[in-house]
């Protein structure tokens, strides 16, 4: 699946939504630059570029994962999910109880925390208060929307 | 009703037109594209009509409002639009709201978002622009209908005839409603007959924030763009020499490199910056530039003294008591009061330098060329950020646009322009369109950072346990936090307050209620000490200076309204059932005044795992008339979290004139469960003109955090931040 152009470059094909893209980019670029720079798939955010944040939250095969830490050379085939990927209209489950519930201030991080908080609940459909906060707890949001995405994480869990 | 003038005339119209029409809507293509607005019901308009810089009127009743002030979190897009909508009587489900781009004419409205000012000072010309475009409609029918103006009601997007069967839409008529004389006086509502004003509503961006639209700086593409990252010099009193050009340009995806000259003659206060000349690398992928700059070796030279924490700290006691004096006040005879004081109590605050760390780093699109400027991104003053561009580059502000993305986080970091003027810069270098991006790295060690404070209370109670004697002296690097006009001024018969300076090579500017978030912390533990050591409930205590205050005002004048200031915690303590036993529960109080909103909080603290944990938290707001509940209990919130965040965990330490702290490895946020279980926010009802939210909610929290920890733990908190400091009463005395 390598096919070297230059000794920097390589040609990687992703699932990404779904969709087969093809990047041509070095092996050691991280996902979070091959979304954003690559593939013009912004809704994935750089806070940190080093896993303390959160804002880059993924799906790599339903595991939410850091794409600032992930290099494209280590996707190896595995689908990936990003915030573009989750519905056509707002209409996650995850995402109208963040609508419903007024999350955001600024938005920057609700993106990573959206794609975290959708692993978790997939994995757990009905957490704890503590499980919400060890789950959660990576995903940094500066404006302290913190309390607002316990309750919408709630709300999905007590719908489902 | 009460007729007010509109400040509109014939002229300005035209000129707002001209506006609307051209140059504005180009800026606004990038930023709308992403969804269409689709309203239910409604059908996209094929046609639109300018009513006014505030209003457009589409051939369905679509309405579009632009929003004139950046958007940094605190829900301004929302909430100005909807005082517009309100005036003009439209449902808000007609409305479709974008972002304004720079245009003071057309807003007659400044443009920023700074001091929590927004809707304190917006709300005239929000109103009358919304009173002026129903009242323009009115009269398109009136003359349509060949009937007086009074014959005729605006409501609901819809205008009636109150003594026929005739109506038509905002929609069908707005087409003639163009170019009619703006009236030079309208009605407005009183807020009694308010619909929209004062209601719960969400959030105009929601949808295209949970699904990741490109709204921020960050996200901005233009065909042809290049990417450009700096380097800035890695300590402060440091500047760069030389660099390695010629392997930086070589390296793979790296398009060129250089050293760009930023400083501004004349510099506006929006300019602090401790590194005008900066390297620039130029590049198609982030990811090539930030290892380009792994790659730089530079000759830095040292050109002013590389300070350091300890260095601070000696500073910060030394000018305490030797600085020059800015602010002042005294009332009575202080000396004399503590001298013959029953008791005299004297504790010393500090608080540490900190980074804003707004989530989205600073970036900022320019496109320059020969005699124009093109720039796009996240600021909070873009007005500024066009006069200094104009003053680096030598371009008219007339050929300088402006236009404002949606902002990941502000805390006042984007007041200061040296973002913008940057990739401005850069692209003239270039000559061609540029977007700067700074990495997390850069953006912590390069800030306008909150200064550290020093700030020493004195209080003197006589026999009775009356405060006869109060003294705040306050110094900061650069300068103090004291307000020396603010409570308890005009509540103490000797009183005594000073603002002291003193210097730094640090880079330092406001942050979320600048002084306001330190000054609160510490004079609200204070005041809780104080309270204590006179035997009387803190919230009590308060209360009676309040009263002082306000039937026998020591001084000629304070900075705020006693009553407002008693009411809010008036209403916390109600709320809070205040004074309850509540076994297991330690309680805090505070209440603080800034930026023209009042505030009072109570903590309701738990020892979990022998750890204190704040579990609900009590807010009483006054601010006047409030706008948008579910907007406004948001930034409360968010406003709690932070000041509990920021007093617990941030600090940014020096050595050798660099910020230890570089990233969120070391530089501690407050994360999901350091955050309280519960915040709920009370508004005090009144007709008050409203105002701001941004700032007001975090102050108190500082030390109502302060307070409870003390009844929780039993140990005072003097040193920021809270968990790490040691909080041991520290010796001010110099030698
Ligand atoms: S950007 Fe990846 S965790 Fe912060
Ligand atoms: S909403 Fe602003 S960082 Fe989370």
């Amino acid at each position: 699946m390598f096919h070297p152009i230059s000794k920097n470059m390589s040609v990687f094909n992703l699932t990404i939504n779904g969709e087969s893209k093809q990047v041509d980019v070095a092996p050691d670029t991280p996902m979070l630059w091959v979304l954003r720079d690559e593939l013009d798939l912004v809704g994935t955010k750089y806070g940190c570029g080093v896993a303390m944040c959160g804002a880059c939250t993924i799906h790599l095969d339903g595991n939410a994962v850091r794409s600032c830490q992930l290099p494209v050379s280590a996707v190896a085939g595995k689908p990936i999910t990003t915030i573009e990927g989750l519905s056509e209209n707002a209409d996650h489950p995850v995402q109208k109880a963040w609508l419903e519930i007024d999350v955001p201030q600024c938005g920057y991080c609700q993106a990573g925390q959206i794609m975290n908080a959708v692993a978790l609940l997939n994995e757990n459909p009905n957490p704890s208060d503590e499980e919400i906060k060890n789950a959660m707890t990576g995903n940094i949001c500066r404006c302290g929307t913190y309390i607002r995405i316990k309750q919408a994480i709630k709300k999905v869990a007590a719908n489902s | 009703m009460k007729l007010v003038k509109t400040h509109y005339n014939r002229r300005s119209f035209l000129k707002v037109s001209t506006a609307t029409g051209g140059g504005m809507l180009i800026g606004f293509s990038w930023l709308t594209r992403c969804t269409p607005p689709i309203k239910e019901g409604l059908a996209i308009p094929d046609e639109w009509f300018d009513i006014n810089g505030y209003i457009k009127i589409g051939n369905t009743g679509m309405v579009t409002i632009f929003s004139p002030n950046p958007e940094i979190g605190q829900n301004v897009m929302t909430s100005m639009p909807m005082i517009v909508a309100e005036e003009l009587d439209v449902p808000w489900e007609h409305v479709v709201v974008e972002q304004g781009a720079l245009d003071e004419d057309a807003f007659k409205n400044p443009q920023f978002a700074g001091g929590s000012l927004s809707i304190k000072l917006g709300w005239d010309a929000l109103r009358m622009a919304g009173a002026t475009g129903r009242r323009m409609l009115l009269e398109a029918a009136a003359k349509e209908w060949n009937v007086a103006i009074s014959d005729l009601s605006a409501k609901d997007g819809t205008i009636t005839e109150l003594n026929g069967d005739r109506s038509i839409g905002y929609g069908e008529i707005a087409s003639k409603a163009v170019g009619l004389e703006v009236p030079e006086e309208v009605p407005l509502k009183e807020p009694k007959d308010y619909k929209l004003i004062g209601t719960f509503q969400k959030n105009v961006e929601g949808s295209k924030i949970v699904t990741g639209k490109p709204l921020f700086g960050l996200d901005f593409k233009r065909e042809g763009m290049a990417l450009a990252m700096i380097e800035h010099p890695p300590a402060f009193g440091m500047k760069v020499k030389d660099f390695n050009e010629s392997e930086i340009k070589e390296m793979e995806g790296i398009e060129d490199a250089f050293i760009i000259d930023t400083t501004i003659e004349d510099p506006a206060w929006s300019d602090v910056n401790a590194f005008p000349q900066l390297i620039a690398i130029i590049g198609k992928s982030t990811w090539r530039l930030m290892k380009a700059k792994k790659a730089l070796k530079v000759n830095w030279e040292t050109v002013s003294e590389l300070e350091n924490s300890e260095m601070h700290t000696e500073r910060l006691k030394w000018d305490l008591h030797k600085g020059e004096v800015g602010e002042s006040r005294k009332d009575g005879d202080p000396d004399e009061a503590f001298a013959k004081a029953a008791k005299v109590i004297e504790r010393s605050y500090t608080s540490p330098f900190m980074a804003h760390n707004t989530m989205e780093p600073m970036n900022f699109f320019a496109n320059v060329t020969e005699d124009k400027a093109e720039l796009i991104g996240p600021t909070q003053t873009p007005k500024a950020m066009e006069e200094s561009v104009s003053k680096l580059l030598g371009i008219p502000v007339e050929n300088i646009t402006v236009d404002m993305t949606r902002i990941g986080g502000g805390f006042g970091r984007r007041l200061y322009v040296n973002f913008g003027v940057e990739a401005a810069a850069i692209s003239k270098k270039l000559g061609r369109p540029v977007k700067l991006i700074y990495s997390r790295e850069d953006d912590m060690t390069q800030g306008t950072y909150r200064p550290t404070y020093l700030s020493t209370y004195k209080a003197g109670l006589d026999e009775d346990n009356n405060l006869i004697a109060f003294s705040a002296k306050g110094v900061g690097l650069p300068e103090g936090s004291v307000f020396p006009n603010r409570f308890p001024a005009g509540a103490v018969e000797n009183y005594t307050a000073e603002k002291i300076k003193s210097r730094t090579n640090i880079s330092t500017g406001a942050w979320r209620a600048p002084r306001s978030h330190f000054t609160a912390g510490a004079e609200q533990s204070f005041l809780d000490e104080v309270a204590e050591a006179a035997g009387k409930d803190p919230i009590d205590f308060r209360l009676e200076l309040f009263d002082r205050a306000k039937n026998n005002p020591v001084g000629e004048k304070y900075d705020y309204d006693a009553e407002r200031y008693a009411g809010v915690l008036k209403l916390v303590k109600e709320k809070a059932g205040w004074g309850e036993d509540r076994p297991g529960i330690h309680r805090g109080v505070a209440a603080y005044f800034c930026h023209h909103s009042y505030v009072a909080q109570v903590f309701d603290m738990v020892m979990a795992d022998g750890k204190p944990k704040v579990k609900k938290v009590w807010c009483a707001v006054d601010c006047g008339i409030v706008i948008n509940y579910e907007g406004a209990i948001n930034i409360i919130q968010g406003g709690v979290i932070d000041g509990i965040g920021h007093a617990m965990y941030s600090e940014l330490k020096f050595e050798n004139g660099s910020s230890v702290h570089k990233n969120f490895t070391t530089y501690q946020l407050i994360r999901h469960h350091q955050a309280p279980e519960e915040i709920e926010v009370f508004f005090v009802e009144n007709d008050i003109t409203p105002t701001g939210l941004g700032e007001p909610g975090l102050p108190p929290a500082v030390g109502a955090l302060a307070n409870a920890l003390y009844k929780a733990t039993g140990k005072r908190y003097y040193h920021q931040p809270f968990s790490t400091a040691n909080q041991e009463l520290i010796n001010i005395e110099m030698g």
